[in-house]
């Protein structure tokens, strides 16, 4: 999993059947500091984020579990929300 | 797997319900020498790992949500499954 900001959405009409529904967000990877890390990526959204949030993501195939029996194409998704900035603690 | 360091870790209420009483530990990748090499990843602690630890992480959804829920099938993709006393290198 990886720190990641929502830094926009993503609106998509015509897209798999099993992505209906769900939020798309762009989110930027971060590093310990906070520091964006890598390039955005589109995340499905499992935990019902908004932008400007600080999140955690999960990445490969157990990225589909949170939506399971659907089969649901994404590598990417949001699975957690950080309680604030201020809940990193890192030395 | 992967050596790295724990360097911190994470709270979040809202979260997935499989990570519920689970601890998200902040770690940084290592080489074998022991340098941080400043990649962060996010882990699963299955063993009690505790900040300044080098651990071992398995980086394969299927273990790493088998030993750090004790049920496979999690969206999980990092778990901590290691405590490193030592390393030698030739």
């Amino acid at each position: 999993m990886q720190l990641a900001r929502v830094i926009g959405t993503v609106v998509a009409t015509i897209k798999n059947e099993s992505l209906q529904g769900r939020k798309l967000l762009i989110i930027q990877s971060l590093d310990k500091k906070l520091e964006p890390q890598g390039k955005p990526l589109v995340a499905v959204d499992a935990a019902g984020a908004g932008v400007g949030e600080l999140v955690f993501w999960c990445r490969g195939k157990e990225a589909s579990f949170p939506f399971k029996r659907d089969d649901t194409p994404t590598d990417c998704t949001i699975v957690g929300i950080v309680d604030s900035d201020d809940h990193v603690f890192c030395q | 797997m992967i050596l790295a360091k724990v360097v911190g870790n994470i709270v979040a209420t809202q979260k997935n319900v499989r990570y519920e009483n689970a601890r998200v530990m902040l770690c940084e990748h290592i080489t074998p020498e022991g340098e941080l090499t400043g990649n962060t990843v996010l882990a699963l602690d299955a063993v009690d790992a505790g900040v300044g630890d080098t651990v071992l992480i398995v980086q394969e959804g299927w273990s790493a949500s088998t030993t750090a829920t004790g049920k496979a099938g999690a969206a999980i993709d990092s778990a901590i499954v290691g405590v490193v006393d030592r390393i030698d290198l030739l």
